[in-house]
């Protein structure tokens, strides 16, 4: 295998861009990741996205994007894997250049959320149609099955979920291309709208458009373009069953931890390595078991490191620097490609406010539907 | 949703039917043509247990379109006497009803229309007690 390099980095705003369309917004942020990486080509393209057919009515759009960004008759593709639509997506793009298939290729993560489709219809086909939605479960109720159950095991509160998005927010409010920019308290988490007991609106992701581009070569290649050295030393991916009530235990998301297992394997490092990580928190519940199941702590302990302020930005381990999916926003193909894009600018040094300390290892999780794909990527500065 | 694919679940949504590995004796709901855990392909046809309890719960209060008119309804993840698992709603009490443990049974009932002219679309629910 050859090393992979990050070369460029791009993307738009994210929140409800009513203006621009599908693939405007895929072009502009893969304009900016290849001013970023100052590349004269590109030689295959993957483009994460889970469901534009049901939100925009367009599908084909490897074809699209490829020909309005001007680089057809190049290979390109489109990956689904629900949320982790992106995360495959660079996976694809690592194993291209790994493989020596191709040199410099571009993985992106677009959704164009708010035309007007079902939103929550549309993100419910991520789940077992026949034998969860066809009774009327939603994803927030997923993962409110998730936090009842974590709550009667290990003593955590809705306070505790409160403090997540609270973290996030705070993170959200030093980055620029969040969704939402605003510091909310506690009491705003408990006093807010409930979806499905006991995950309230502000536990949950918002609905957004967004696209998010990476440029990944070959390490000679980085080097005669003069880029800081940013290595995807780790890769790895799993699957679950697509069912939560099927899962072995309902807390474990296995899909997480394998996928972790395999990416720490291949970096050659132990989860005590990680500086910071970009995680999947569609919902607060959800970034308490991610960390759990990559090794930050024990299980059933993530609540108090919450709690202590460890995963915050000056904290032991921060999660989530760029406010995460609940603040920076979740358009749900973009989210895989958007952790790397702040995973590149923390190791790079040039997140501003947001800047964690000593960065040198930094670590993207990001997972589909209730916990049924993920896929984990280490990166390293040097 | 088209009737064709109303109509396939059927055998596992009017009466629990299931199947069961010959050789390492898993069940599964839906019926399967492979065996995750033996890769054995020899089944044999059940009956699901009707008698269970909940793993855990919630209560949702925003839903998809078909479900509007229900709300707030609560859904569970059911443990069957046979040690299989499945979600359904849980009806006829109060959210605050509900709690991890609780014994219940399965019961026949009507799940959603399908818009204003289609197929009405029947199922099992689960009751208290």
């Amino acid at each position: 295998m050859r090393e992979v390099a990050v070369i460029g980095i791009g993307m738009t705003k994210f929140g409800e861009l009513w203006t621009k369309s599908l693939r405007d917004i895929f072009v502009e942020a893969a304009l900016k990741a290849v001013d970023d990486a100052n590349v004269d080509h590109i030689d295959a393209m993957y483009v994460g996205s889970m469901t534009p057919g049901l939100f925009v009515g367009q599908e084909h759009i490897g074809a699209l994007m490829a020909d309005y960004l001007g680089i057809a008759p190049i290979p390109a593709l489109r990956v689904e894997s629900a949320c982790a639509s992106g995360g495959f997506a660079l996976r694809q793009a690592f194993i291209d250049v790994a493989s020596g298939m191709n040199d410099i290729v571009l993985a992106g993560g677009v959704e164009k959320m708010t035309d007007g489709a079902d939103v929550t219809y549309a993100l419910s086909t991520a789940a077992d149609q026949e034998y969860e939605c066809y009774h009327g479960i939603t994803f927030p109720g997923l993962y409110a099955m998730i936090a009842n159950l974590y709550f009667q095991r290990y003593g955590a509160t809705r306070r505790h979920l409160a403090m997540v998005a609270v973290k996030n927010h705070k993170n959200g409010s030093l980055n620029p291309n969040a969704q939402f920019q605003s510091e909310i308290t506690i009491d705003d988490v408990l006093n807010a709208t409930m979806v499905a007991d006991p995950i309230t609106v502000m536990d949950s992701s918002p609905v957004s458009d967004g696209a998010a581009c990476v440029i990944v070569t070959t390490i000679d290649i980085a080097k005669k373009l003069g880029k800081p050295m940013i290595k995807i030393i780790g890769s790895g991916a799993a699957t679950d069953t697509i069912a939560l009530h099927q899962r072995k235990d309902i807390l474990s998301l296995d899909a997480v931890r394998v996928a972790g297992e395999r990416a720490y394997k291949m970096a050659g490092i132990k989860p005590s390595d990680i500086n910071f990580a970009e995680v999947h928190d569609c919902f607060t519940i959800a970034e308490l078991c991610i960390m759990e199941e990559l090794g930050f702590c024990d299980r059933g302990k993530a609540y108090q490191l919450v709690e202590k302020g460890e995963t915050a930005l000056e904290g032991k381990i921060p999660i989530n620097p760029s406010g995460g999916l609940k603040s920076k926003g979740h358009p749900v193909g973009a989210t895989g490609i958007a952790q790397v894009v702040e995973v590149v600018e923390q190791l790079r040094g040039t997140a501003g406010k947001r800047q964690v300390k000593n960065a040198k290892i930094g670590l993207t999780q990001n997972m589909g539907g209730s916990g049924a794909s993920s896929v984990v990527h280490i990166f390293k500065s040097e | 949703m088209p009737s064709p694919r109303y109509t396939r679940e059927m055998p596992q949504r009017y009466r629990l039917e299931a199947n069961k590995c010959k050789k390492c004796g898993k069940i599964f709901f839906p019926p399967r043509l492979i065996c995750s855990n033996c890769k054995s392909r020899e089944f044999e046809k059940i009956k699901l247990s009707e008698e269970g309890k909940i793993v855990t719960y919630t209560t949702i209060r925003v839903a998809p379109d078909q479900f509007n008119t229900q709300v707030p309804y609560n859904v569970a993840i059911i443990e069957l006497k046979d040690g299989v698992r499945l979600m359904a709603q849980v009806v006829d009490c109060k959210p605050e009803d509900m709690g991890i443990g609780k014994p219940v049974k399965l019961v026949f009932r009507k799940v959603q229309e399908e818009g204003a002219a289609g197929i009405i679309c029947y199922g099992y629910k689960a009751i208290l007690g």
